[in-house]
């Protein structure tokens, strides 16, 4: 078993397999790293952020680090990183437009799960108000430019038998914004559309014909806030 | 000792924070036993008579009477609180940020599916009228802000839990359940 590295994450002693990702290992083991992007079994994107830890004094996203010997001591949970995180969440609420009272994921929506578990109050950057159409051409799936915060969980995982993507980036920088290819979502099938709006962290890909499906106090996050299964897991 | 004073406003809202405030069923006898009420649409006292301890506003800046009151608010009240979504971060009204005013009326009076007859194409324009901003803006945008109450609208027993640890200048341990932004 030469392959099994040990470290720890805040002092609790972790065990993975060399290469194996640091987000993977920590859920295994029962510390929850928060993430937006990644999606266990997906090749990483690392374009969120929120899974920034600290190894060896250096900054790292935990989605993008295979494990090995030299981890040490890994920071997950200090005052520091969850205000970093923190400052993520509420910049990726100011750069879009996230009306949560007029969303059918709330309840649901990693994005607002975060906000909730960092007590974000109010954001501290002012609010952007860009504007973005929604795209509502495909008869299964609505996509609400708004809501997207760029994780691409939908371009990596959505595809068709051939491997082609439902969806895809359009422009770059400030007039980036997530596209779905109109003839490839015409005929997109049900469960195809439901695993969409499943993987999406947010509000951005809704099913049509269905909506609101849990009541106020039975949705993901009412309760208990994110992430607390995996911490649970260990105990 | 006098008890602390309390204002509250709906600027761009709907009245469901005041609604929430209400909420509070018979814990509103020991509110009134811990608070004074002035300016405020729960009483109906329409201008300021004394300085206040807390301000509560609800709602988001649409308009320049929003933005008049809300700084006769700040002026007013020692601390100033933004409850409810639409205070915070504009809400539902904010939802026309990005579209120009003038679409946005056009829309309202001229062209939308809903408008009746309106052969002489009259938009409002009494100058009794406040004028429309060109956004709407979250109360902390114009103001200071001191304390944010989060939720569409708020849940009565954060508002209660909040005023009360104001007041009685007990520490605030919100829990998860509590703060919720729908």
């Amino acid at each position: 078993m030469s392959d099994t590295i040990k470290f720890t994450i805040d002092g609790k002693e972790c065990t993975g397999k060399k290469g194996q990702l640091l987000v993977d290992v920590a859920a295994e083991n029962g510390v929850y790293i928060p993430v937006l992007c990644h999606w266990k079994g997906v090749k990483p994107a690392g374009s969120c952020r929120i899974c920034t830890v600290k190894v060896n004094n250096r900054y790292v996203t935990a989605c993008t680090l295979p494990i090995d010997e030299n981890c040490g001591d890994i920071e997950n949970n200090t005052p520091e990183l969850q205000d970093i995180r923190k400052a993520i969440v509420e910049m990726l609420f100011v750069e879009g437009n996230h009306f949560c009272p007029a969303c059918e994921k709330s309840g649901d929506c990693d994005l607002q799960g975060l906000g909730y578990k960092y007590q974000m109050m109010v954001p501290r950057f002012p609010y952007a108000f860009e504007r973005r159409e929604l795209d509502a051409k495909s008869p299964k799936i609505f996509l609400e430019k708004n809501r997207c915060i760029f994780c691409k969980r939908c371009i990596r995982m959505i595809k068709d038998e051939k491997g082609r993507s439902y969806f895809a980036f359009k422009g770059r920088g400030k007039t980036l914004e997530i596209s779905m290819d109109e003839k490839l979502a015409a005929n997109i099938s049900d469960e195809l559309a439901q695993e969409a709006m499943d993987i999406c962290p947010v509000g951005a890909i809704l099913k049509k014909e269905v909506g609101f499906v849990n009541p106020i106090g039975k949705r993901k996050y009412d309760n208990e806030p994110i992430g607390s299964d995996i911490e649970k897991s260990q105990q | 000792m006098s008890k602390p004073i309390i204002a509250t406003a709906s600027l761009a809202g709907c009245f469901g924070c005041h609604m929430s405030l209400l909420d509070i069923d018979e814990r509103i006898l020991k509110l009134i036993e811990l608070v004074e009420f002035n300016k405020s649409p729960i009483d109906d006292i329409k201008t300021f008579t004394k300085e206040c301890d807390i301000g509560l506003i609800e709602g988001g800046c649409c308009n320049t009477e929003n933005i008049e009151v809300l700084k006769d608010f700040r002026k007013n009240c020692k601390i100033l609180i933004s409850v409810g979504e639409c205070a915070i971060m504009g809400g539902l009204p904010a939802m026309r940020n990005g579209i120009p005013v003038k679409e946005c009326l056009d829309e309202a009076y001229l062209d939308g599916l809903t408008v009746g007859e309106n052969k002489e194409k009259i938009m409002p324009n009494d100058e009794e009228l406040p004028i429309i901003t060109d956004k709407v803006y979250p109360l902390h945008e114009i103001v200071k802000v001191d304390y944010y109450l989060p939720g569409c609208p708020p849940k009565a027993d954060l508002l209660w839990e909040a005023v009360v640890a104001l007041v009685t200048g007990k520490e605030l341990d919100i829990p998860y359940e509590l703060v919720k932004f729908d």
